[in-house]
């Protein structure tokens, strides 16, 4: 399917050309904007070119894992929202939804992105919880990449709130002032593959036609904290060393964002 | 009373009294003419009408379009066209060379492949019938696909065909635009980024009057080439040959 | 007990201060935010467009679906669980019934108008911002409405009739929430819900200034509306 437009997509890309007259290469604009929902305790909206992410943190008092008693708790979720494109439907995550926010959740646990053992509140009893929820609200293409910044412009942006006596959470108080322990910021750049053609951040018209994608979290120190391939379209080692190489070089265009 | 030309929003009253008819996309409450639709006020005469700003393509008979084959079917092709509905185009619709009984029905159209085609039946519960046998219809073969709200269809075309014909001229870009909204583009890489943003510019702007000359300096101003807005293009190469309405007064 | 001021210092028939924009979705066929107080609703219309499971078809006319749902992180307190209950389920519900009097659909049969509405901030008011959000939409999205559709909650506290309750109003345990939408035009009420506790007086009186109330909400329609074709 989509041989023809497959075709005309890889004679542009030829000329390093995109459909929207970008360079392989390049991102679309990118913006930012902090504490875009009062109700969260953090929260971000991320524009890149027209497609528009939400996301906001919600705490909470949990009991650590037993196997981390001195660590606190965090959770990535996504929903693709009907809201956000027409081929979007209600109902819980499918595929796309989850991995999109397996792929965030590891750039951010790995890369130890959050402090979590100052998150503790009673050692081995109560410890703070970070929900990071992620919502499309328009899908012009790469909403990968747009999420991961997302999430992490919301933990930049959260308050943690007010406790009461009994360590419960005040929701009727003001939030602290205090931030999240945040350590590392990592951010991700999915490089595709059309034919023997590579570039990022793609429209929605050439997401259709990707036949190979990997993802690639990448730190400040641009050391790589997370991967993620995807397509069914075989890499070589050159291959991938070569799209490592492409994120590696994005990865402060996108942090500068933050 | 509201003045000619001005934008409504569905429920607003644009005239009252009985002197005036409602035409389309207007009712009539009493003594009122209400808007229906958000559009832009039309009077002619005692009657007036609403020209849309914005709605989904409703399959009419006779329209020109672009559609994308969803499915090859035992006796046809299933074609998708931006509409609520899909179409059939029938293997004696679909060409003129003998197909025998039994062959691989993709080899003449494949999923994902993009036609421009007529719409010879449309039934009261929207099943449509489309055909290739006519002038300009065919496979549409490279180019890419961009989609417009088939309202804005008339002005991107414009009067007469001018408006895509100038698109056409300064780009040097192969353009067919479909009744639905669906516009296929074919040319240079960097050609087809300069069509794509004028056609994204005509759509933006399609309530504005005075439209054409703008757009004939802005093609100028992108691409170095003097366009004329009074060549007209032969008519078999636009999708349609149904006049634009007109929203501006200038052209 | 006497409501002497407002929580946050409003007069008793004042709105919050309201803003709304319209195409704020380019991926959707109409689109519109709708913002009161710190109430926001994001809202995307879809359609008509072919409708499947095919059963749900109805072969005399489009029909409509509406889907209202709060984002994970728009609630006061705990994080919403994703996938909604009951609750959203109702307000879907009652929305599509305040919305359908001024559709027709009929040119559209077997098809389906989609109206996703999300909450990404909340502050009481929720399902009448939606259909405030939702009647813009639709009037983007091109389809032939005969009128928008205005809606808000108005409401008793103690012994005050108030419109446009915030959440410690609406929470507040002596008094009642009745939201309420409207045709700005025919002034007909399409949505009406209530809980609390008033006299038959009380709810003639407060269903009125729900009806002012939403004359000026009617107002920030149209101008966002119109606001989309400025250049």
């Amino acid at each position: 399917m989509y041989a023809e437009q497959k075709t005309h997509l890889l004679k542009a890309l030829a000329k390093n050309v995109r459909y929207d007259g970008r360079k392989a290469l390049e991102y679309r604009p990118i913006t930012v904007e902090y504490g875009v929902s009062g109700s969260a305790e953090g929260s971000a909206r991320v524009k890149v070119g027209g497609t528009e992410v939400l996301a906001g943190v919600k705490m909470e008092i949990g009991k650590p894992y037993p196997d981390t008693p001195d660590q606190g708790n965090m959770m990535v979720n996504a929903e693709l929202i009907p809201l956000s494109n027409p081929a979007f439907e209600s109902g819980p995550p499918g595929q796309q939804a989850t991995e999109l926010a397996r792929v965030v959740d590891r750039a951010i646990r790995e890369s130890k992105a959050i402090d979590v053992k100052k998150l503790v509140i009673l050692p081995g009893e109560k410890v703070w919880g970070v929900n990071i929820d992620i919502v499309t609200i328009n899908d012009e293409g790469n909403l990968l990449d747009a999420s991961c910044l997302a999430a992490m412009a919301a933990l930049k942006n959260a308050r943690l709130p007010k406790l009461n006596e009994d360590n419960a959470i005040d929701y009727d108080a003001e939030p602290t002032k205090e931030k999240l322990p945040l350590s590392r910021e990592p951010v991700e750049i999915t490089i595709i593959k059309v034919g023997d053609k590579f570039f990022v951040d793609p429209l929605s018209d050439e997401e259709k036609l990707i036949e190979g994608r990997l993802t690639v979290a990448i730190t400040e120190k641009g050391t790589i904290c997370a991967m993620q391939k995807g397509g069914t379209a075989p890499f070589s080692a050159e291959e991938i060393d070569k799209m490592v190489e492409i994120a590696q070089t994005l990865a402060p265009t996108l942090r500068k964002a933050l | 009373m509201v003045k000619d030309k001005e934008i409504v929003v569905p429920g607003e009253t644009i005239a009252t009294g009985i002197s005036f008819l409602p035409g389309k996309g207007a009712y009539r409450d009493n003594d009122k003419i209400v808007a229906q639709r958000l559009g832009i006020v039309s009077i002619d005469g005692k009657v007036i009408k609403l020209i849309p700003l914005a709605g989904k393509y409703i399959p009419k008979l006779k329209d020109r379009v672009v559609g994308m084959v969803i499915d090859v079917l035992m006796t046809g092709w299933r074609l998708e066209f931006n509409s609520p509905y899909s179409a059939v185009m029938t293997l004696k619709d679909a060409t003129s060379e003998f197909i025998p009984r039994g062959v691989d029905l993709t080899q003449y159209y494949a999923l994902g492949d993009y036609v421009v085609c007529q719409i010879v039946n449309v039934t009261s519960q929207k099943l449509i019938d489309v055909s290739m046998k006519g002038p300009g219809l065919r496979k549409l073969r490279g180019g890419r696909i961009i989609e417009v709200n088939s309202q804005k269809v008339p002005r991107i075309i414009g009067k007469d065909g001018s408006m895509v014909s100038m698109v056409k001229q300064a780009t040097n870009c192969d353009v067919i635009v479909g009744q639905n909204g669906w516009i296929w583009i074919d040319g240079e890489p960097e050609n087809e980024v300069v069509a794509v943003k004028a056609i994204k510019k005509i759509e933006e702007d399609a309530h504005l009057s005075g439209l054409t000359d703008k757009m004939a300096v802005w093609l100028e101003k992108e691409t170095g080439v003097k366009v004329n807005p009074a060549a007209a293009p032969p008519a078999e190469e636009q999708a349609t040959e149904e006049h634009p309405h007109h929203f501006g007064g200038s052209q | 007990m006497t409501y002497a001021k407002r929580f946050d210092g409003r007069g008793m028939d004042e709105l919050r201060p309201m803003s709304a924009k319209v195409g704020i979705i380019p991926r959707a066929d109409g689109s519109a935010m709708f913002k009161i107080g710190k109430t926001v609703a994001l809202c995307a219309v879809y359609g008509p467009r072919d409708l499947h499971p095919k059963f749900m078809q109805n072969p005399e006319t489009g029909i409509l679906r509406v889907n209202y749902n709060m984002m994970p992180f728009s609630g006061h307190g705990e994080r919403v669980r994703p996938g909604g209950g009951r609750r959203s389920k109702e307000i879907s519900m009652v929305i599509e019934n305040a919305l359908l009097p001024v559709l027709d659909l009929k040119e559209y049969p077997n098809s389906v108008v989609d109206v996703f509405v999300e909450l990404p901030q909340t502050d009481a008011g929720t399902r009448c911002a939606g259909i405030t959000a939702a009647a813009m939409a639709l009037a983007d999205a091109g389809l032939e409405m005969k009128d928008l559709v205005c809606a808000v909650a108005a409401g008793r506290c103690e012994d005050k009739i108030i419109v446009d309750l915030n959440y410690l109003e609406d929470s507040h345990e002596d008094g009642a929430d009745v939201p309420v939408a409207v045709l700005p035009n025919s002034g007909k009420v399409t949505l009406l819900q209530m809980d609390g506790e008033v006299t038959r007086e009380q709810i003639k009186e407060i269903i009125a200034k729900a009806k002012e109330a939403c004359k000026k909400i009617y107002e920030v329609q149209k101008a966002a509306l119109k606001a989309k074709f400025v250049r």
